[in-house]
């Protein structure tokens, strides 16, 4: 009988350990796939130069550009306004009618599709205020889209600031908004930071919500204003994949885009960890 | 200069207090301009008809054309649950495996390779459907093509996994130590006190996670759009094309010239699309919230 469950214990915990490896091995698979097969295209030409030849040669220096834009617009919308919400809600919501609102909106904008965000943009941007399809549409498509991400990680950072930096600023005499200034905000702002780049990294490989709000199919010059519409990576990579008329022939450019966008992803996380490690040090010193 | 400073303070608070607010606002805002756009469409076209049948030919040119989002809402909950079946063994297993019984150095390796896995943009897990998944299974089936509803829910699967892995842990950790302790002072075995005492005691966190992990399914557009063939007739079975409800936003929202039926008839359904995930992440929601009452 102990020896039946024992058998039963080792084939359950070997099953959970396949589970467990498989998920491992997914990442490695695609990881590997897409090392292997596009770095040997990349190379300094690759990723400075314009497309060329109906974009079956040249490089794809637009769409990081492109990408590159649309982030920063991303985060002059995101970062200011999640964080602003992020200290109203920890700093001086009380437990009430409204609080339970914005908490309940926000959980629900985050699971609102990134392609409904897109209609919204072309309706919101283009339509009314009427930018057109462009960078800065696009870029606050993305922006609003990042919010509920923002917010929740800048709320996280706030709430790691320990209660007796606050009541100490308060027993001084100062008011609310100064010991928010001096005795929490400092100590808050790295994980804020941390938290916000690790959004816009998933803002950067968005396709959907640009596809109608400014990305361009083929633009073989550096956008000149944030009313140019403009190539981006993840877009560049749609394209490339689905769109193009000799798929099989621009394969290689597609492995290419695809191993900057995972690059330029993974650097954006890789930065954000490090300066949560840095600032912190300082911290501490 | 105490009044005075008074009002600044209150001046800061409103402020902050507004910037809380936008964020019901976007929201609101996102609905009310959905359905304003939406609605034209439904001059021309019967609700009924809309959201039951299944013949979505707006481009008609010989016969009247003819909006039913029937056979997108049958792709979209088909390619959905086929990701679902495979995610939630799949994740719900790793995620026993990581909170109960991997040691601390594979649990270091484990908890950065799930980050990294639900960092991959959506537009890579679609290219790979492509050149990976898909030859595998036109090769396995002997399709011509491996594009389908299979192709979608193994990718959908991929891009779920972190999500429902991450969730059902931080289920099973807030599970109290107390409930384990017992069951193994009882003779249970350590296995049958993961499969008959903790993951009961987590489920309804477990299940708030998988259905997080649907509504990501549901609501994801670049995987299906190039992974799932986009044929928009009703669906045989997992091996035929199908094409979901945010495919068919994405293939013809470019196309269409403003402010004609057609184009009212996308946001309609960009609409539907928006209610759909609303209501299963708002019951992601109700059940979270009852498990954090039962836990406390």
């Amino acid at each position: 009988m102990i020896k039946k469950k024992q058998f039963t214990q080792i084939l359950g915990f070997s099953i959970l350990r396949a589970c467990t490896l498989l998920v491992m091995l997914t990442l490695v698979v695609i990881l590997y796939d897409i090392i292997s097969k596009g770095i040997g295209v990349i190379n300094w030409k690759f990723l400075t130069t314009m497309p060329t030849d109906g974009m079956t040669k040249g490089g794809i220096l637009p769409a990081i550009i492109g990408t590159f834009l649309v982030t920063v617009i991303t985060a002059l919308l995101a970062i200011p306004m999640g964080m602003g919400c992020a200290i109203y809600l920890n700093e001086y919501a009380k437990d009430g009618m409204i609080t339970r609102i914005i908490r309940m909106s926000i959980r629900n904008l985050s699971g609102v599709p990134s392609i409904v965000y897109g209609l919204f943009g072309v309706i919101l941007f283009v339509q009314l205020m009427n930018i057109g399809t462009c960078i800065l549409a696009a870029g606050l498509t993305l922006g609003l889209m990042t919010l509920p991400w923002t917010i929740t990680a800048s709320e996280e950072a706030l709430k790691n600031v320990p209660n007796s930096y606050r009541e100490g600023a308060l027993a001084l005499g100062a008011t609310k908004w100064q010991t928010i200034k001096t005795n929490v905000l400092p100590y808050a702002v790295p994980g804020m930071l941390t938290g916000t780049i690790l959004g816009l990294s998933r803002a950067a490989g968005e396709t959907a919500p640009i596809l109608f709000t400014g990305a361009a199919f083929y633009l073989p010059y550096i956008p000149k204003s944030l009313f140019d519409q403009f190539m981006a990576l993840p877009y560049h990579l749609y394209i490339m994949s689905t769109q193009h008329h000799s798929i099989t022939k621009v394969r290689p450019i597609a492995y290419g885009t695809a191993l900057v966008l995972i690059a330029l992803v993974f650097m954006m996380n890789l930065f954000a960890t490090i300066l949560r490690y840095k600032l912190r040090k300082v911290k501490t010193e | 200069m105490a009044k005075h400073s008074n009002l600044k303070e209150k001046f800061i608070h409103g402020l902050f207090l507004f910037n809380g607010l936008l964020v019901v606002i976007v929201l609101a805002g996102i609905f009310v301009l959905l359905v304003s756009k939406s609605a034209p469409a439904f001059k021309e076209i019967p609700l009924w008809g809309f959201l039951f049948k299944s013949t979505w030919n707006p481009t008609a040119t010989f016969v009247s054309p003819t909006y039913g989002m029937g056979s997108m809402l049958v792709s979209t909950f088909m390619v959905s649950i086929g990701a679902l079946a495979i995610a939630v063994p799949l994740g719900i297993g790793t995620a026993a495996y990581l909170s109960d019984i991997a040691s601390p150095r594979v649990r270091e390796i484990a908890k950065p390779v799930i980050e990294i896995l639900a960092g991959i943009p959506s537009v890579v897990i679609g290219f790979l459907g492509i050149v990976l998944v898909g030859p595998v299974i036109s090769k396995i089936f002997r399709l011509s093509s491996g594009l389908n509803a299979l192709n979608g829910s193994i990718l959908l699967a991929v891009m779920a996994l972190p999500t429902i892995i991450s969730l059902t842990e931080d289920a099973l950790k807030s599970v109290p130590l107390s409930f384990k302790e017992a069951s193994l002072a009882l003779g249970a075995t350590h296995w049958q006190t993961i499969v008959k005492v903790k993951i009961p005691a987590a489920a309804s966190g477990i299940v708030a996670a998988c259905m997080l992990g649907m509504g990501r399914a549901i609501g994801e557009t670049m995987t299906v759009l190039m992974a799932t063939g986009c044929s928009i007739a009703m669906p045989k079975g997992f091996l035929s094309s199908v094409q979901t409800i945010t495919s068919t936003i994405a293939i013809e929202l470019g196309e269409v010239p403003y402010n004609t039926t057609h184009y009212y008839a996308l946001f309609a359904i960009g609409l539907v699309l928006f209610i759909i995930t609303f209501i299963v992440n708002m019951i992601s929601d109700i059940v979270l919230h009852k498990y954090q009452k039962v836990v406390k």
